[in-house]
C-alpha cells in the first residue's frame, strides 16, 4: 500500500554512512573558507562542473564556487522555490533552466550559500562551455552583477563521438593564450607548471578510487546506488576537491567502505536506513530531482530498485571510461578531460554508452529521468529511449521532473509511473506468475 | 461457486469485474468514485456480484433448454423490474435520510414536512414509468436519476409553497451521499430479484427457479486486485495492487488478443499502451505534468455548454464544418468555446474541433509509446463517444495507414478485467 512518503520523509533523520559524514565536514570547511576569503586574501571563480578545471584553479590557489551545486543544495535545502520566484519577478521565464533562476534569486537573497555562510564575490567567472549553452547566458547574467572577468573556454562538441587532435590542440591553445593569462591577471601569480602536476596526479589516485566505487556496483548485490548514492560519491570530485589531498584521502577510505559492504554482501544505505533485497537493476539517464531527492530515491528503494550506472554521474568526467588526469601532459590532459564530459557527447555516443552499461552492470532496463530544465540534456531522449530499447533488448521507461523546481515534481504521478515500470519489469521476468500463466 | 474480482478506482467512476474460474467475466459493476475509496469500491462489487447472480440466472435458463430468443426476453425483463425494485428501496433509504435531515434543521418553514413528502411520493409514483418497457434512462446511477426528478419536483414545490429552492436542494444533496455511500439501500439480489419476478404478470416457473437457485448459490471470493491511479492511498493490501498499465495491456488483451497498441482516455490520464502477444507491457507512456485533454476535459465542456457528457458526441457528430481549436488546457478551453460561440459558430462545429483537439494530444502521446501498430484497442470511458473515435480513426488512417480499430462496448472495464484476471492467477499461482 502506498504511504505518505513526504510525512515519512520528513518525520526520520536520514541515515547516512561515515564516508557521507566526512564529506560533510569536507564542505563545510570549504565554504569556511569561501567566506573568510575576503579576510584571507583568497581569490576565488565561479565555475561549472563539467569541464571545471579545479586543478589549474589549484594551482593558482584559487577557490572554486560551483553555481550549479549551490542551486541543487538549495533545492535540497527546500530553498530553491523561493529563489526561483525571486528571479521569476526580476523577468526570467517559466522556460529558463531553473538551476539559473534559482542561483540568480538566491544572489539577490543575499547569496548565502548552503552551510549558511554568505559567498564572496568571484574574481574571475571561469566558463567552460562543455555542451550546455545556457551556460553561457548564465555568465552573461553572473557578469552584469559582479565586475569580475569572464573567461572562456569554448570547448568543441564531440559530435562524432571522438576527440581529435585539432580538438585538443584548439583547447590548450585557449587554455594557454586565455585562461591562464586571464589567471595571471586576476591572482598577481605566474602559472606553475609543477604545481599543477602535482595536483594532477593527486586528481588521477582520487579517480582511481571512484573508478573503484562505481564499478562495485557489478556485484550482486550492488553495495552502492549509482544514481542517488552516486550523488555523493561524486560530490567532491566533481565541485572543489578533484586534485587535493584531502580527496585522494576521502576516495580511499570511500573505496574501503564500499569494499567492506561487498565482502558483507550488503546492499546500499538510503536515507530511510539499509536497503531491502535487491528486486530490480537499472541503469538511469537524467539528473536527478533535487527538490523531493529523497522521496524520489524511496520510490527505488521501497520497490527494491537500485540504480547499477547513471549516466548523471559522468557529467563531471567519464572516468569510469578509461580517462584519468595525466601529470605528464598536464594541459593535453585537461583539454581531454573537457571534451569528455558527458555533457559534450553526442545522441549515439550516449546511446553506446548506455547499452554499454546495462550489459556491463547487468541491468534489467532503464529509466530516463527527464527534466524540463535542461534541453542538453532532454532533447533526443525519446530517441535514445526507443534506439536502446531496440539495442538492447531491455525496456525503457521514461518519467518527467524537473532540477530544482517543486512544481514540476507531481509526487503522485512519478510514483505511479515507476510503480508500473517496475510492475511491467516483474511481469516480463520469466519467474513472474503473471507471465508463467499468460504463456 | 469461486470468484476472482478486480477493481479499478479510476478518478471519475469505479468499476468492479468478477471473473469464474474459468477466466469468463460473470459480473461487472460500475458506480461514481467519490472521496471514501472503501466505500467506491464495495458498492462496485456489490454490483458486480449482483451483476454476476444475473448470469448464474442466465446459465441455468440456457442449461434447461429454451430458446435464446426467449431466454434474453426474460432476462431483460428480469433486470428491468430488478432495476426498479432497486430504485424503489433506494428511494425508501433516500426519504428516510432526507426526513431525518429535515428534522436536524434549526429553523424550517412549517410547510417543509408536507413539501418533502409531496416530492418523494410523487418520486416513487414515476418509478413504474421510468422503468417502463423500452423507457431511456440517461444515467444508471441512482444520484443522476433520482436527483434530476428531486430537483425538477422541488422547483415546482418552491414555486409554489414558499419553501425555498435553495433548502430542499441542500437536503437533497447531503442526503445522496449517505444513501449512495450505503450498500443495505442497493439491496441483496434474493430480495429484488424475487419481488421482480413476482411483480411480472404471469413470472415463468423456470426463471423463478433459476433466480431461486442463483439467489441460494454461495459466492466465495478467492482473490481480489486493485488498481487505481494517482492515490496516495488505495484501500487494497499492497500485494494485491497493480498499476493500471499493467491492467489496461492485460485487460485490452483479453478483449482483443490480436491488441498490440492501446490507447486508453480516462477522466484524469491518458495512457498509451504496447502490448506483446501475451497482453505483456512492453512500453507506455502517459500524459506528462498536466491532464490537459483527458477525459474530464470532455465534462468540462458539457457542464459549460449546459449539455449531459452522453450529449456532447452526437451532437459534434452532426458537424459539417469543424472549427479548428488548439487549446487542449481545460480551463482556456472554456474561454475559446465562449469566443467561438460569440462568433457565431455553430456548437456542434465547435465541439467536433474540440474533439479533435483532445484526439490530437492523444496522437501525440502515441507517437511518443513508440507508434501505433496493428490491432489497436482504444478503451476508457471516452472510447463511448463516437466524435472521439471517429476523430481518432480518421488520425489513425492519415498517419498510421489502415489497421483494425478495436472498440469494445465494456471498454469502460478494461482496467477491472485486467485486474481480474491478474487476481485469478495469482490465486491460481498460490493454490499450485
Amino acid at each position: 500500500m502506498s504511504r505518505p512518503d513526504a510525512a515519512v520523509a520528513a518525520a526520520s533523520e536520514a541515515s547516512k554512512d561515515s564516508s557521507q559524514v566526512r564529506q560533510k565536514e569536507m564542505i563545510a570547511r570549504h565554504f569556511d573558507r569561501l567566506a573568510k576569503s575576503k579576510e584571507t586574501g583568497e581569490k576565488s571563480a565561479y565555475t561549472f562542473v563539467p569541464g571545471n578545471l579545479s586543478e589549474l584553479l589549484l594551482s593558482f590557489d584559487v577557490l572554486p564556487v560551483l553555481p550549479e551545486i549551490n542551486a541543487l543544495q538549495s533545492a535540497m535545502r527546500g530553498r530553491s522555490a523561493e529563489y526561483i520566484s525571486v528571479a521569476e519577478k526580476l523577468g526570467h521565464s517559466e522556460d529558463v533552466c531553473t538551476y539559473v533562476k534559482s542561483d540568480i534569486g538566491m544572489l539577490k537573497s543575499g547569496n548565502v550559500g548552503p552551510t549558511g555562510q554568505r559567498l564572496p564575490d568571484p574574481d574571475l567567472l571561469l566558463l567552460s562551455y562543455t555542451g550546455c549553452f545556457t551556460f553561457m547566458k548564465w555568465f552573461e547574467l553572473l557578469q552584469q552583477e559582479y565586475s569580475a572577468p569572464v573567461s572562456m573556454l569554448h570547448v568543441p562538441y564531440q559530435a562524432d563521438g571522438k576527440i581529435t587532435d585539432a580538438m585538443r590542440t584548439y583547447v590548450v591553445d585557449q587554455l594557454k593564450r586565455k585562461v591562464i593569462p586571464t589567471l595571471e591577471q586576476v591572482t598577481g601569480r605566474a602559472y606553475d607548471e609543477d604545481r599543477l602536476k602535482e595536483c594532477l596526479a593527486l586528481s588521477a589516485k582520487a579517480e582511481d578510487d571512484l573508478v573503484a566505487v562505481l564499478k562495485s556496483a557489478r556485484n550482486r548485490p550492488s553495495p552502492i546506488d549509482s544514481y542517488f548514492g552516486a550523488v555523493y560519491y561524486v560530490g567532491p570530485i566533481f565541485s572543489s576537491f578533484r586534485g587535493t589531498q584531502e580527496a585522494v584521502d576521502y576516495y580511499k577510505a570511500l573505496r574501503e567502505e564500499i569494499d567492506e559492504r561487498v565482502a558483507k554482501k550488503q546492499g546500499p544505505v538510503t536515507p530511510e536506513g539499509e536497503m531491502g533485497a535487491e528486486r530490480f537493476r537499472i541503469v538511469v539517464e537524467g539528473p536527478p530531482n533535487w527538490t523531493s531527492f529523497r522521496q524520489f530515491w524511496k520510490m527505488f528503494s521501497d520497490e527494491g530498485a537500485v540504480c547499477v550506472a547513471s549516466t548523471y554521474a559522468k557529467v563531471g568526467g567519464m572516468y569510469d571510461l578509461g580517462f584519468r588526469h595525466d601529470p605528464s601532459r598536464p594541459l593535453e590532459s585537461l583539454a581531454e578531460y573537457c571534451l569528455g564530459c558527458y555533457t559534450n557527447l553526442s545522441l549515439p555516443t550516449r546511446i553506446d554508452l548506455i547499452v554499454k552499461y546495462l550489459q556491463e552492470y547487468e541491468a534489467d532496463g532503464f529509466l530516463i529521468n527527464s527534466v524540463k530544465s535542461c534541453n542538453s540534456f532532454s532533447a533526443g531522449q525519446l530517441h535514445i529511449l526507443r534506439e536502446v530499447e531496440a539495442r538492447s533488448g531491455r525496456p525503457g521507461g521514461f518519467i518527467e521532473s524537473d532540477l530544482v523546481d517543486p512544481r514540476y515534481f507531481s509526487a503522485a504521478n512519478i510514483k505511479n509511473r515507476l510503480e508500473s515500470y517496475f510492475q511491467m519489469l516483474q511481469q516480463k521476468s520469466p519467474s513472474s506468475v503473471g507471465l508463467a500463466a499468460a504463456r | 461457486m469461486r470468484y476472482a474480482v478486480g477493481i479499478d478506482l479510476g478518478s471519475t467512476t469505479t468499476k468492479a469485474v468478477v471473473l469464474g474460474e474459468d477466466a469468463r467475466p460473470l459480473g461487472r459493476g460500475i458506480t461514481n468514485s467519490r472521496s471514501n475509496y472503501e466505500v467506491a469500491c464495495a458498492v462496485a462489487l456489490a454490483e458486480a456480484l449482483i451483476d454476476t447472480r444475473f448470469s448464474l440466472v442466465s446459465r441455468e435458463l440456457e442449461a434447461s433448454g429454451l430458446p435464446a430468443a426467449a431466454r434474453a426476453e426474460l432476462l431483460l425483463e428480469l433486470e428491468r423490474q430488478f432495476r426498479a425494485e432497486q430504485y424503489r428501496s433506494q428511494l425508501r433509504e433516500l426519504d428516510r435520510v432526507v426526513t431525518r435531515h429535515s428534522r436536524r434543521l434549526l429553523t424550517r418553514p412549517a410547510s417543509l414536512s408536507v413539501v418533502l413528502e409531496r416530492i418523494l411520493a410523487r418520486m416513487a409514483e414515476e418509478v413504474d414509468s421510468l422503468y417502463a418497457p423500452g423507457a431511456r434512462r440517461k444515467s444508471d446511477f441512482f444520484r443522476d436519476l433520482a436527483g434530476s426528478r428531486y430537483l425538477a419536483l422541488a422547483e415546482d414545490e418552491a414555486r409554489s409553497s414558499g419553501v425555498g429552492f435553495d433548502l430542499l436542494a441542500g437536503l437533497f444533496d447531503k442526503a445522496i451521499l449517505e444513501v449512495e455511500n450505503s450498500a443495505a439501500a442497493s439491496g441483496r439480489f434474493e430480495d429484488h430479484g424475487r419481488a421482480a419476478v413476482d411483480r411480472m404478470e404471469k413470472p415463468d416457473p423456470l426463471l423463478q427457479a433459476a433466480v431461486d437457485r442463483a439467489a441460494a448459490t454461495e459466492l466465495c471470493q478467492i482473490g481480489s486486485v486493485g488498481t487505481g491511479y494517482g492515490r496516495q492511498k488505495l484501500p487494497f493490501p499492497e500485494a494485491q495492487i497493480r498499476s493500471e498499465i499493467l491492467c489496461h495491456g492485460l485487460g485490452a488483451h483479453a478483449l482483443f488478443p490480436g491488441t498490440r497498441t492501446v490507447l486508453d482516455i480516462g477522466g484524469q490520464d491518458t495512457k498509451a499502451i504496447q502490448v506483446d502477444q501475451h497482453g505483456i507491457v512492453t512500453s507506455f507512456q502517459m500524459n506528462d505534468r498536466c491532464a490537459a485533454g483527458c477525459g474530464r476535459y470532455l465534462g468540462y465542456i458539457a457542464d459549460e455548454m449546459s449539455l449531459g457528457l452522453h450529449e456532447l458526441g452526437p451532437l459534434a457528430s452532426c458537424s459539417t464544418r469543424p472549427v479548428r481549436i488548439n487549446s487542449t488546457c481545460t480551463v482556456f478551453a472554456g474561454a475559446e468555446l465562449r469566443e467561438r460561440l460569440s462568433l457565431g459558430e455553430k456548437r456542434e462545429d465547435i465541439l467536433a474541433g474540440l474533439h479533435r483537439a483532445i484526439i490530437l494530444r492523444a496522437m501525440s502521446l502515441l507517437a511518443r509509446s513508440g507508434g501505433v501498430r496493428d490491432q489497436f484497442t482504444f478503451t476508457g470511458g471516452v472510447a463511448k463517444n463516437n466524435a472521439a473515435v471517429s476523430a481518432l480513426k480518421s488520425l489513425l488512417r492519415e498517419n498510421y495507414g489502415e489497421l483494425q480499430v478495436n472498440i469494445s462496448e465494456d471498454s469502460i472495464y478494461t482496467g477491472a478485467l485486467g485486474a481480474s484476471l491478474f487476481a485469478l492467477r495469482d490465486a491460481e499461482g498460490r493454490a499450485a
